[in-house]
Order: structure tokens, then C-alpha cells, then sequence
């Protein structure tokens, strides 16, 4: 029991973690609140399940296919749709709504409404300290910390992430300083969307798709990113793993427990907000007068 | 007989100059006869039926842009207000037997309790994290209904409730007139000295305090007012589907109303009401193609957007019309000098 929860904790957590860094990364810089992007994250997933099982694709290979062709295709609804409208935010949000009402029914009418599964990349089981887990599920879990660390690294190490940082920061003095401010956010949308295609590839071979099953992670990734702060990636990364931790203790500890995780998830966010009303780690944005 | 000869002439006075020269007034008066008159045309009940709806969430949609739109406090769980009241209503209704009369008023009331539930531990926050926040009070509402189906109904909800009239054209004059009383006292709301100060927290919030008004109370208000006009639009709701279930609280409605505020034109009671009444029948229209209805819904409020960032109302007024750059007042787009003024208008 207190296994199960430790190990569905941690990947649940450690999911939620990717796509929340990717949702912070592009709110911060862009200051976009994007709704779409689990929706990328369900389409990176179909499209590996299209490719290895329609066509026949190595899965690997279709893995990495499917996370190129999600973060070109997030560059270019940046560069088609949000850059046009980004002055108006109501209007980037809802450009944000419709572009996940367009792919949920992208996906409804080219895989229907079925559940579909896929097979585990690795198969089989290994024991550690008594517990059976299933090498898929620790898998994902290498990946994703690896992921995060080469992020990291991205951000803290490099020139790009120098500029993405800035930027963040504060916008206009970025583009003062030369950088290329638009080039700066597409790119970020790229990589936000990336991440939000690995944590896709990554729940392929655990969970069941379905077409709406982009809801409910983009709730759970909402109130980590508002309960780590906006625009804090290391609040995000902390963020995931309390909520991740809480729906799972949920689930396996009260009766009826499916129902209620999104609540009690959700009522953990609102109470550190009512204490931290900037979230855990939250950097003060300048208010823009 | 001389007194209403008097005051019929001051009225047509007041139509010929103030109604007549311009478009979008002459728009909305078209628009209000069209509503009040269509069942003595036809008396289709499938259209009756769209129609009602449509005047239902043009109520929902206003009562957002009286919240987000004018005080800047962006609500993403909007439904909250709505499935509060649609569920008190169908409770009061199903359980003690009271008239929609009755429980739409009392689920209204509920619902500006919930507002206050919700726009209290709100004020701390400011921008994207009160979005993020109020999306998540409709989705823990709606897990404890699942999580107590005995009183709920859970996932079938409450069925069995009373009709709102007997008729179905009753029912289109009832929900027709309270949707156009309660939008013009929502445009009335926004264009009195409340609206302005909730204009001015939207603008600088800072700068509201520093003038010396509460602007907490404020804030409380628009909360309350919002919860009150979206509960009415939740009773009516229940009353003529006949029964509350999960979809009253779902994410799609709340966003649903953001979709129709901001494709009509946030920040102008009438632009959501217009965006009510082009979307939902085209929903219902676009009903010929089951398959691809919802992509095309969403394709063309992509399209839209992109060419009319501020919304489809304020772009087709700001066509057919111009404002007088000295005395503010607004003229035909056709006209040379101000009608007030007789300023140029070039």
C-alpha cells in the first residue's frame, strides 16, 4: 500500500512536472496562458500510437517523431495564430481554447471516440524493496528526470536559455538589450511544447487514450503552476509532486477517492494560495500600469 | 388627453433624434420586435426551443462581461454560479415541491452567496493566478457531487422537475422578457457610478484606493451581481431541461462563456448578448454536420479572432460609426459633420 502510493506518486508527479514546467516556461516568457497545451500532449500520444501501430514504426522512432512533429507544429500556431492577436490577451486565451476544441475533435474523427492502449516499451517487471514495479513506469520515470536535468541545463547553462530568462524577466528590456524578443518566445513555445509531447510519449504504454483526456491534466497542471507561482520552473517542479503525492494518497485512501482527488488537489492550491497569495516560489511580476 | 398627446410627442421627439440616427440603436430596437413578435409568425417549437436557450446563456454570457470584462476580475469558473443555482433549484424543486417561482430566486440567491464564498479569498489574488483559482471552485463542486451521488444524483443528476409554464410559447415570453429586463439593467449597472468605478479597478486598481473608494467592496459587489444575474440564468436552465446534472458545472460551460464574451466584444453587455445569439443557433445550425460541428465552431472563432482581436460588436460599430473627435457623441459613419456639434468628422 504505502509502496504503491510512493511509486504512483512519484510517477504521477513527475508527468504533472513536465507539463507544468512547459506551461510556466511559455507563461513566463510570453505571458500566453496557454489551454492547448495538454492538448499537444494528447496529440503527441495519438501520434505515437499511430505510427507504431498503424504504420509499423519502431517505437522509439515513432516516439521521436511524434515529439519533432508537436513542437513544430506548437512553433507554428505561435507564429500563425498567437503572435498576430498576442496584444489582446482575452483574445490569445480563447485562440488557446479553440485551438483544443479543434484538436479534440481532430481526434475524434480520425480514432473515434475507443479507448486505445499500447504496449510497453520495455516489458515485464523488476522488484525493489519488495515492491513490483513495472519497468515502463520506472522508465518514465529516468526520462522525465532526465528531461528536467537537460532543461535545466538549457536554461541555466546556455545562451538561448540566458535570453529566455531574460525575457521572462521583463520583456522590454530584453528587446532594448537586442535580443529578439518574438524569436525568443517562439522558440520557448517550441520547447514548452516538447515538453509537453515527451510527457505524452511517456504516458503511451501506461495509460489508456481517449480523445478528452487532455481535461483533466490541464486542470491538475493550472493549480500546480498557480501553487509553485508563475514562472517559477523550480515551484512547478515542487508544485507537481505535492499535488501528484495528494491525488494519489487520495485515491488509495478514501472510499469513493477517484471522485474527489481533483478536489482535494484543487482545495490544497487554494489554501497555500489564501496563506502565499503568489504561490510557493512566485516571483512578483511588475504590474503593468 | 393633451398630458399623453404631450408625452407621445416628447417620445417620438426623443426616437426621431436620439434612436433613429443611429445604426446600432435602430439594431437593437429591430432586434427587441423581432424577439417579441416571432411567435405570431411561427410557433415552431424547435426553434422556440433554440431560442430560449439562446436567451438563457446571453444572460450567462452578460453576467461574465459584468465581472471579468468590467472589473477585470477574470472568473474561468463561471459555471459555478450557474450549477449552484441550477442545483438548489432542482433540490428545493424535486424535494420540498416549491415552484420554479419560487427556487429560481432562491437559487439565484444561493448563487451570490457562492460569489461571495468565491470573491472573498479572491481579493488577494490579481490576474492569471484569480483565473487559475476560480477555474478550480466549479471542478471541487463538482467532484463532491460525484462523491455523494445519494443526495446529487451524481453523474445522472436530479431529474423530474416541475416546467417553468405550461406552454411552450409561455415559456419563450417568460424567459425572452426576463433575458431583455435583466440586460438592460446590466448595461444600466455598467453605466452608472458603480460601473464606473468598476471600469477604473479594471484600469488601475491602485489609483481607485488612492481616490479613497473601497475597492474591496466593489469587487465583493461585482462578484455578487455576477452571481446573481449568472443564478438566474442557472434556474431557468433547470427548469426547462427538466433536470440538473453534471454538465451545469463542467469547464466547457465556463469557458464556453469566455468564448462568447470575447468573440462578441468584452467590456459591453451587448456584445456577448449578440455573440449568444450568432453562436448558439450556429451551433444548432451546424447540427447538419454532426461530424465536423464543434471543429468548425472553433474554426471560426479562430478566424474571427484573428481579424477582429477586440470582438465582432465594437468592430462593426466602429464601421457603420464614428465618434465626434470634439463632443464625444457618436454619428453614422455616412455623415460629414457631427449632429450635435457641427464639428467635421474627417
Amino acid at each position: 500500500m504505502v509502496q504503491d502510493i510512493v511509486v504512483n506518486g512519484l510517477i504521477h508527479g513527475s508527468i504533472y512536472a513536465l507539463l507544468a514546467i512547459g506551461f510556466s516556461l511559455i507563461f513566463g516568457v510570453a505571458r500566453i496562458v496557454n489551454i492547448a497545451h495538454t492538448a499537444f500532449y494528447m496529440i503527441a500520444a495519438y501520434l505515437i500510437h499511430f505510427l507504431f501501430e498503424k504504420l509499423g514504426m519502431n517505437m522509439v522512432l515513432s516516439m521521436f517523431l511524434a515529439v519533432v512533429i508537436v513542437s513544430v507544429l506548437g512553433m507554428i500556431f505561435y507564429r500563425v495564430v498567437i503572435n498576430p492577436i498576442q496584444e489582446h490577451h482575452a483574445a490569445v486565451l480563447i485562440a488557446t481554447i479553440a485551438l483544443a476544441m479543434v484538436f479534440q475533435e481532430i481526434i475524434l474523427i480520425l480514432f473515434k471516440g475507443h479507448l486505445r492502449g499500447t504496449p510497453p516499451l520495455i516489458p515485464g517487471f523488476s522488484t525493489i524493496l519488495g515492491v513490483k514495479i513495472i519497468n515502463q513506469q520506472l522508465l518514465t520515470f529516468g526520462v522525465v528526470l532526465t528531461v528536467l536535468a537537460s532543461v535545466w541545463g538549457l536554461l541555466m547553462k546556455t545562451r538561448l536559455g540566458l535570453a529566455i530568462r531574460t525575457t521572462a524577466q521583463d520583456q522590454e528590456v530584453a528587446n532594448l538589450m537586442g535580443m529578439n524578443t518574438e524569436r525568443v518566445a517562439m522558440i520557448t513555445m517550441g520547447l514548452s511544447v516538447m515538453l509537453a509531447a515527451i510527457a505524452g510519449a511517456t504516458v503511451v504504454p501506461l495509460f489508456v487514450l481517449e480523445p478528452f483526456m487532455w481535461l483533466s491534466p490541464l486542470v491538475m497542471t493550472m493549480a500546480i503552476v498557480v501553487l509553485g507561482g508563475l514562472g517559477s520552473i523550480k515551484g512547478s517542479f515542487i508544485g507537481a509532486y505535492i499535488l501528484g503525492f495528494a491525488e494519489v494518497l487520495v485515491v488509495f485512501l478514501v472510499p469513493g477517492g477517484a471522485f474527489l482527488k481533483g478536489s482535494v488537489a484543487l482545495s490544497i492550491m487554494i489554501i497555500v494560495l489564501l496563506i502565499r497569495p503568489e504561490g510557493l516560489y512566485g516571483i512578483a511580476f511588475e504590474e503593468e500600469r | 388627453m393633451i398630458a399623453i398627446e404631450a408625452n407621445l410627442r416628447k417620445f417620438m421627439n426623443i426616437v426621431r433624434t436620439e434612436v433613429i440616427v443611429l445604426p446600432s440603436r435602430v439594431a437593437v430596437i429591430l432586434f427587441v420586435l423581432a424577439l417579441l413578435l416571432l411567435p405570431v409568425f411561427t410557433q415552431d417549437p424547435y426553434l422556440l426551443r433554440i431560442l430560449i436557450f439562446t436567451s438563457i446563456f446571453a444572460i450567462f454570457a452578460a453576467s461574465w462581461d459584468l465581472l471579468s470584462g468590467y472589473t477585470g476580475q477574470v472568473n474561468f469558473g463561471h459555471a459555478l454560479f450557474f450549477g449552484v443555482s441550477a442545483y438548489t433549484a432542482a433540490l428545493l424543486n424535486v424535494h420540498l415541491q416549491w415552484p420554479p417561482w419560487a427556487t429560481i430566486p432562491l437559487g439565484a440567491l444561493v448563487a451570490v452567496l457562492a460569489g461571495l464564498v468565491v470573491g472573498i479569498p479572491c481579493l488577494r489574488l490579481k490576474g492569471t493566478y484569480l483565473a487559475l483559482t476560480t477555474l478550480s471552485f466549479p471542478i471541487i463542486l463538482l467532484g463532491l457531487i460525484f462523491a455523494f451521488p445519494t443526495l446529487t444524483g451524481g453523474e445522472l443528476g436530479i431529474s423530474g422537475l416541475a416546467r417553468l409554464t405550461t406552454s411552450r410559447v409561455t415559456d419563450y415570453y417568460t424567459v425572452v422578457s426576463i433575458m431583455l429586463v435583466l440586460s438592460f439593467i446590466m448595461w444600466k449597472i455598467t453605466d452608472s457610478h458603480t460601473g464606473i468605478i468598476f471600469h477604473a479597478i479594471r484600469e488601475d486598481e491602485l489609483a481607485v484606493k488612492a481616490a479613497g473608494i473601497n475597492t474591496v467592496r466593489y469587487k465583493l459587489l461585482s462578484f455578487c451581481l455576477s452571481g446573481f444575474f449568472a443564478g438566474i440564468a442557472g434556474g431557468l436552465y433547470v427548469h426547462l431541461m427538466r433536470i440538473a446534472g453534471p454538465s451545469v458545472l463542467e469547464v466547457a460551460l465556463s469557458f464556453q462563456a469566455v468564448i462568447w464574451v470575447v468573440f462578441g466584444g468584452i467590456v459591453t453587455i451587448y456584445g456577448p448578448i449578440a455573440a449568444v445569439f450568432i453562436l448558439y443557433p450556429l451551433m444548432e445550425f451546424l447540427r447538419i454536420l454532426p461530424e465536423i460541428r464543434l471543429l468548425l465552431y472553433a474554426a471560426i472563432i479562430l478566424l474571427i479572432l484573428l481579424y477582429m482581436p477586440e470582438g465582432l460588436v465594437p468592430w462593426i460599430r466602429d464601421k457603420i460609426e464614428t465618434i465626434c473627435p470634439r463632443c464625444k457623441v457618436r454619428n453614422i459613419a455616412t455623415r460629414d459633420v457631427c449632429r450635435i456639434c457641427d464639428t467635421s468628422l474627417e
